[in-house]
């Protein structure tokens, strides 16, 4: 009972602290404008590790999180070898692969007419459709090794990409593209010197989305056959060994990958496309 | 040329391509048959065939092509084998099978119409819980700063973890506390679909100019007035579009979640079909999950014009 009042005075504090921040005087701040989330994320993980003590929840169903983080830091080097294997090699992998075929598909859907009007529709189902239903048949063409789950990989990011840069590339407006042939300029200066320039946001919107398909894509391969590492196969066997602080750190890992490399795209895009209304707020 | 003309040809091509590619990839197995069966096959034994070339092995043996596409378990089915696998699964097996639908009165565990039933309550399961969610998450987001700002970064962080790493988990635990069945599946969906549905939301809420606002203000509107009476018509275009991306995501969620269980359901289905190298039954089912992702988009689409319609919209 009184953990629940202390939990209870906890969260009115935090955010009754939250609002102060979000609203009061110093809300312009930088550091306060980071501040916001972080306590907020806060104040969930300790409401989460009381909650745990307090109803004394058995370790086999939700282990508190002081008790994730040890974990974490003590089974670091099989943690980064299962890193390695699934993200580096199989979701990188694939990423790469997939999304500089689509790119180089979507330039050649927006050179010839007949492929727009036969491929882009084709496209946008399949974008919609659940790929990660390829995964047991890439399993068994391309091995139980990072090949195959680099395979569903690609096949997973290929169309969201795809149907991102095509939309891109149709960004410009015909006066521009009239100015670009005023000044005589070739299809390829029109599309290297203005289009591509222009799709960038569209182009950034898909591998952004695709970050995240990557890594699903990866773990869920693992499901359906795996070397013995990988954060697939850690998360699969830890939860049959009933280690679930285990299965928590292999998905803290996934999540940090996940966070860190959606915001290593985004760093890149404020880079590349400094110059759109949404990076200039 | 119409519309349909450039569609139909690429997807004649994708089949020919399909079936080109079925070729070579069944060729060994085919030749390994056909020596059983004591014909003529160009490298003789196994052992010298292994190290060949695939492509090479068709054009040695052009005359077990036909044999490559008829395989009982083809490394690639191809598609007339899958439909037949299809047809058998989901119509005979009702008509003719001893648990089907005839005979027993109840869809047959053995068909795929049942497995698909089961992927399909917990798809919209799912996706009511989510979109109901990421409506009511919207609503607070743009009602007070406060929210907007603590929540919408870990909304966004949440979408960048790899949910399905967390399926087998909360399956297990879920099952652990007593919940089975539906609900953990539809869980995953839900958190899923609840993203597209939240950030569509947020931008349909917001949709309204501040000169439509104003004119709330004068008409002395409360908040719940101006909600019910301008945002949420507003906001409901937004809404449409992002719950046809809600409504494929949810299905795929529901499809992941049953890969821990072995409960049914088109997860299930592709899972035991990779166990037992039933190559046919894990496409049939991906089919069936194709046509099911498709009917779902479908089916919201309609309802957007139904709705826009009755608003007197402009759709």
């Amino acid at each position: 009972m009184s953990m629940a009042i202390l939990a209870l005075a906890l969260w009115l504090g935090l955010w009754a602290l939250n609002v102060w921040l979000a609203t009061g005087p110093l809300s312009d701040r930088i550091w306060a404008r980071m501040a916001v989330p972080l306590l907020f994320g806060i104040t969930l993980l300790v409401l989460w590790e009381i909650a745990v003590r307090a109803l004394a929840v058995p370790l086999v169903i939700l282990p508190p999180p002081s008790q994730i983080g040890a974990r974490f830091g003590a089974s670091l080097p099989v943690l980064w070898g299962d890193f390695v294997q699934t993200i580096l090699r199989g979701g990188l992998t694939g990423y790469a692969i997939g999304c500089g075929a689509a790119f180089l598909t979507a330039i050649a859907v927006d050179r010839f007419v007949f492929l727009q009007r036969g491929l882009l529709p084709l496209a946008s189902f399949m974008a919609a459709l659940p790929i990660v239903g390829t995964a047991p048949i890439l399993v068994m063409w391309f091995g139980f090794d990072w090949q195959s789950k680099a395979a569903v990989v690609v096949v997973m990011v290929f169309f969201p990409m795809l149907v991102n840069t095509v939309a891109g590339l149709a960004e410009t407006s015909a006066m521009q593209r009239d100015l670009m042939r005023s000044w005589g300029a070739g299809y390829w200066q029109g599309l290297v010197k203005l289009r591509l320039p222009a799709a960038m946001p569209f182009i950034f919107n898909g591998l952004k989305i695709c970050t995240t398909l990557a890594l699903i894509g990866a773990i869920v391969a693992e499901f359906f056959g795996s070397p013995t590492l990988g954060l697939g196969f850690r998360i699969t066997t830890s939860v049959g060994q009933l280690a679930l602080d285990m299965v928590w750190a292999a998905i803290l890992v996934a999540a940090l990958a996940g966070t860190g490399f959606y915001g290593l795209v985004a760093l890149i895009e404020r880079g590349v496309t400094f110059w759109h209304p949404s990076q200039r707020g | 040329m119409s519309r349909a003309g450039p569609i139909l040809v690429l997807v004649a091509g994708l089949f020919a391509l399909w079936y080109a590619a079925a070729v070579p990839m069944n060729i060994r197995e085919a030749l390994t048959a056909a020596e059983r069966d004591g014909a003529a096959v160009q490298p003789a034994t196994a052992v010298e065939r292994r190290d060949a070339n695939a492509l090479g092995l068709v054009l040695a043996n052009p005359g077990q092509i036909p044999e490559a596409w008829a395989q009982d378990r083809p490394r690639l089915p191809a598609p007339h084998q899958v439909a037949g696998e299809l047809w058998q699964s989901v119509v005979m097996e009702e008509v003719e099978g001893r648990r089907g639908l005839v005979r027993s009165g109840s869809l047959s565990n053995r068909g795929l119409l049942l497995h698909a039933w089961i992927t399909l309550s917990a798809t919209a399961l799912g996706f009511a819980i989510g979109a109901v969610a990421g409506i009511a998450l919207a609503i607070g987001i743009v009602h007070s700063k406060t929210m907007e700002k603590s929540v919408m970064p870990w909304a966004i962080v949440s979408q960048t973890v790899p949910i399905v790493a967390l399926a087998p988990m909360i399956v297990v635990v879920l099952y652990s506390v007593g919940l089975q069945g539906l609900l953990p599946k539809a869980i995953i969906s839900a958190y899923l679909s609840f993203f597209p549905v939240v950030v569509g939301m947020v931008k349909g809420l917001r949709a309204p100019d501040a000169m439509q606002t104003d004119l709330m203000r004068t008409w002395d509107a409360s908040g719940w007035q101006v909600l019910t009476r301008l945002r949420l018509p507003a906001s409901l275009p937004y809404l449409f579009a992002s719950l046809k991306i809600a409504v494929a995501a949810a299905l795929v969620g529901a499809i992941v979640g049953e890969l821990p269980v072995q409960g049914g359901g088109l997860g299930a289905r592709m899972l035991a079909g990779s166990y037992y190298g039933q190559t046919a039954q894990i496409w049939a089912a991906l089919l069936l999950a194709a046509a099911l992702a498709a009917v779902l988009v479908a089916a919201i689409g309609a309802m957007q014009r139904l709705a826009l319609r009755r608003m007197g919209g402009a759709a």
